[in-house]
């Protein structure tokens, strides 16, 4: 009746996972609580849960990204803790906990927490800089985004409902095989993955579109701002690289259920086939999460700088130079599998050539900031430090695209140091630039600038005594994911990356500080005119928050820097441009399609893994009815009348006007 | 490289503080977003300094190839190397023995490994020798390596393998020539034979083995494994059905 599943999924005789589970399940139970208590249940599900809207699924998918880190950095904690007590000693986590959690924390920080939260900052912004209304599909979006939740919550639920793969986070056959994993855990993350890439993908699909068929009138691919462009490379790479996933976990799938022999051992099975592919998949992947946090940089330089970004085709080529070259390096991945020298100098070189268009990136931030006017705001503080740390990193990965190099320090903690190097320092550093610069477009209100100061210098000083001490070890040949070890030089260094990763966690306590003091205060940190910043692209140009529909009237772009344009114009006849005529705007109406649709898929996903076949039979239905329901409706838009939109439009020309003696002249 | 990366970290602060906006002396240029000398500058920075490292990783590729023999008058060793649920099985060939997580080898000589696994992916690393490489079932690589002298070196999996990994290291011992023929008819003289049910007892799973030998080895056995001749390791054989579901400390 239940499959595989009984009582002893559940891991009594273990306090760790267990009271852990225990206090984020009461911790869930009392939010649930609360929520209905004071009756929210009615706003959030009509206004959140079921919303269509590019921005409050963008707003979603970033808190689900920023929930997902916390889980993800106690692993984090976990493990350095123990890498600090585990010398000479077997530490407190025995072997099959301690692999189960940095498989977790690897999954969890790429696929949960890198993924959402530059998909959400793509979501949120791409519409508004584009000048449009919404994505091109907006239910689809919906969709995408409880896919990826509906992954994430299976993760979590291995955390005590069996157990997590503890094959490390690319799951390498023959160990994922079910010969030596034969537990649940594996197949906990292929279907929590493949259910997470089928949103992901289907994400893609829609930004792509989205960038590539609906700009605003006048907005020509060339006057895109470059977080369109980056946000346009990073969905290609969605589209051609997931699904090259999906194909590679389906194999392994098939080995785990039906005794397919793809990676086996046994019967002509090649393991070194899931390792190609699953880099096929897996250098893209990089390139899609740093993209668009490239682009956020562009932006927040370019805006802090009062500024235009300097050599905007430069970026714009380098974007889509990264963008083909990285399915081209997959095998630096891999250098000690004994390829021969050809092919490994060829892919060292290719892997090399990636920095060229990187480093005239950095470059040309570089001379963005020269004779600007830079303001030291929070977004700003994070570019400076990645530009800072994103060098170190570029370097350190340029020495391990030297396959001799790579041959001493492949798998060490020195090439765990270099992509933690450029994945927080760039993806993160970046996602965090990006949410203190939109903060206040999404919500209305400024976030706190001390706290939020305080926080960079703890992450960033924390990075470093985290990491540096890593590189080190790395040296002295300390190989990842060891348990415990017997090396006596390598045990101060993992003393200080604890201490590092404690001061990460005080940059991690200012930022919740730091939004509940500002939401707290927000009445006194409005922003009024929808223009915090002194903005230069078009999300500046409407309301903070933005109404539903975005724009009461669709810009008409008149060149690269949509609104600056307009804000210099309305400066030199020092008014603002005629009240243009305003029309009901058509917009799509709610759905529950979304959510009710990864309900379906956790289920699905769940009874898969426990191997319960008739819940599987349901939970498959469910989900095809749910399609059907969605592709009979027969209403799916709603009109806002003019007068709304007339009046959410001239309320901020008004608050516009009267900033007017604020603005700035050039001088 | 930190001929650019040092300079790059120095003016991104240097020209953030620079033009800080409350620099009244800093000149404010705010339409200059173009230069086609600072764009050639930019561009023809990292590409040289690729150029340069390109040439680096293809010489260093060729001249460091594991694979390649090292220049030697001297016929090299024959070591076999199979990967085990978790420990290290060295086979001598010519000498016809072979040892577990011991690795014995004279200083001074080149070694030649071939090397696979017996069930899932390792690497073999002796990290100050030089060059790790993966061992994979069903196939064989190859590595070339000296000990210049004598010494006792740490070696280590650095392919995360399963929960008995951490304890997957051995102990290299490089030895003078005459040290070495003593030890192989040490081995000869002791210790059980490898055949294939030694085999098969030795690729079942199991941690922290002790280092042993064997005085005897069935010819061929190493192509046996590299071939899949001979059944993979079996994986975990626990009986019990808790384990399987969520994983329980022993002991």
């Amino acid at each position: 009746m239940l499959g595989k599943l009984g009582w002893n999924a559940i891991p009594f005789d273990q306090p760790i996972p267990l009271v852990s589970s225990a206090v984020v399940g009461i911790v869930l139970l009392g939010v649930l609580v609360w929520v209905w208590a004071k009756g929210y249940v009615p706003y959030l599900w009509s206004e959140w849960i079921t919303s269509v809207d590019h921005k409050r699924i963008g707003v979603m998918y970033c808190v689900l990204a920023m929930v997902m880190l916390l889980r993800g950095f106690i692993d984090a904690m976990m493990m350095r803790t123990q890498q600090a007590m585990a010398f000479h000693s077997p530490g407190y986590l025995p072997p099959e906990h301690y692999n189960q959690i940095f498989s977790a924390h690897g999954t969890i920080m790429i696929f949960f927490v890198g993924m959402p939260f530059v998909v959400g900052l793509m979501n949120f912004v791409v519409p508004l800089q584009l000048g449009v209304r919404d994505v091109a599909f907006p239910t689809l979006n919906s969709v995408s985004f409880w896919l990826t939740a509906s992954g994430a919550l299976l993760v979590n639920i291995s955390l005590v409902v069996g157990e997590f793969a503890r094959t490390g986070w690319l799951a390498y056959p023959p160990l994922s095989e079910l010969r030596y994993s034969p537990g649940v855990g594996v197949d906990y993350y292929l279907w929590a993955l493949q259910i997470a890439g089928a949103g992901t993908l289907m994400g893609g699909i829609n930004l792509a579109t989205t960038i590539l068929k609906m700009r605003a009138p006048g907005m020509s691919y060339l006057r895109m701002p470059v977080f369109c462009w980056t946000a346009l490379a990073s969905n290609l790479l969605i589209i051609a690289a997931f699904p090259v996933l999906t194909a590679t976990f389906a194999m392994l799938l098939l080995d785990r259920y039906f005794g397919f022999h793809f990676f086996t051992n046994e019967a002509g099975g090649n393991a070194m086939m899931f390792v190609n592919l699953i880099w096929v998949w897996g250098h893209p992947e990089v390139y899609i999460l740093i993209l668009p946090a490239f682009g956020t940089f562009s932006e927040v330089v370019s805006t802090f700088s009062s500024k235009p970004l300097f050599g905007y085709r430069s970026m714009v080529i380098a974007t889509m130079a990264i963008c083909i070259l990285s399915f081209m390096v997959w095998l630096h991945h891999f250098f000690t599998m004994g390829a021969g020298a050809d092919v490994n100098a060829i892919f060292g070189i290719v892997s090399m050539i990636i920095a060229v268009p990187t480093g005239v990136k950095i470059f040309n931030w570089l001379f963005t900031m020269y004779g600007g006017r830079v303001r030291f705001h929070t977004p700003l503080l994070w570019a400076l430090g990645f530009m800072v740390t994103f060098a170190v990193g570029g370097m350190t990965g340029v020495l391990l695209a030297v396959p001799p190099a790579d041959f001493l320090l492949h798998n060490s903690l020195f090439l765990v140091a270099h992509f933690h190097n450029v994945i927080i320092g760039g993806v993160l550093f970046g996602a965090f630039a990006g949410y203190n610069y939109w903060f206040p477009k999404a919500f209305g209100f400024m976030l706190d600038e001390r706290l939020g100061k305080v926080a960079f210098w703890c992450w960033f000083v924390g990075f470093y005594m985290a990491f540096v001490p890593l590189y080190a070890v790395g040296l002295l040949g300390m190989t990842r994911r060891m348990q415990h070890y017997d090396v006596a030089a390598w045990h101060p260094w993992l003393l200080v990356a604890l201490g590092g990763a404690l001061l990460i966690l005080c940059g991690i306590g200012c930022q919740i500080a730091q939004l509940v003091v500002s939401i707290r205060t927000r009445e006194r940190r409005r922003d009024l005119t929808g223009d915090p910043w002194d903005g230069r692209s078009l999300e500046w140009a409407t309301p903070s928050p933005p109404p539903s529909f975005n724009f009461p009237v669709l810009p008409d772009v008149e060149g690269e820097e949509a609104y600056w344009g307009v804000k210099q114009r309305a400066l030199d006849a020092q008014r603002l441009a005629e009240e243009p005529e305003y029309h009901a705007i058509e917009m799509p109406r709610n759905s529950p399609t979304g959510v009710v649709t990864a309900f379906f898929a956790t289920v699905t996903g769940f009874s898969l893994i426990w191997h319960i076949w008739w819940l599987v039979a349901l939970g498959l239905l469910g989900a095809f009815a749910t399609f059907v329901v969605f592709a009979w409706r027969d209403e799916e838009e709603y009109e806002v009348p003019v007068e709304e939109v007339a009046r959410v439009d001239r309320a901020r020309r008004r608050a516009r006007v009267e900033a007017m003696p604020d603005w700035r002249r050039p001088a | 490289m930190l001929m650019i990366v040092v300079p790059v970290v120095i003016a991104t602060l240097a020209f953030a503080w620079w033009f800080r906006e409350s620099n009244t002396k800093a000149r404010y240029l705010p339409d200059w977003a173009y230069s086609g000398r600072v764009e050639f500058v930019v561009w023809a920075i990292p590409v040289l300094v690729i150029l340069f490292l390109g040439g680096i990783a293809w010489i260093g590729s060729h001249e460091l190839d594991p694979r390649k023999a090292l220049p030697s008058r001297v016929r090299p060793l024959e070591v076999q190397v199979v990967s085990l649920d978790w420990k290290w099985l060295f086979i001598y060939p010519e000498q016809g023995v072979a040892s577990v997580n011991q690795l014995v080898v004279p200083a001074g000589i080149p070694v030649h490994f071939s090397l696979t696994s017996a069930s899932v992916m390792n690497a073999f690393f002796v990290p100050q020798l030089g060059t790790m490489i993966y061992t994979m079932h069903g196939m064989t690589t190859q590595l070339n390596l000296q000990a210049d002298r004598p010494g006792v070196f740490h070696g280590l999996s650095s392919q995360y393998s399963g929960d008995g990994f951490s304890d997957m290291a051995f102990e290299m011992h490089a030895v003078p020539a005459d040290q070495f023929a003593g030890w192989i008819g040490a081995a000869r003289g002791a210790g059980p034979v490898l055949d294939e049910q030694g085999y098969a007892q030795l690729a079942r799973q199991s941690e922290n083995v002790r280092p042993f030998t064997y005085r005897a080895v069935q010819p061929r056995l190493f192509e046996a494994v590299a071939t899949e001749k001979l059944a993979p390791g079996p994986g975990p054989e626990t009986t019990d059905p808790d384990a399987m579901v969520s994983p329980r400390t022993e002991g």
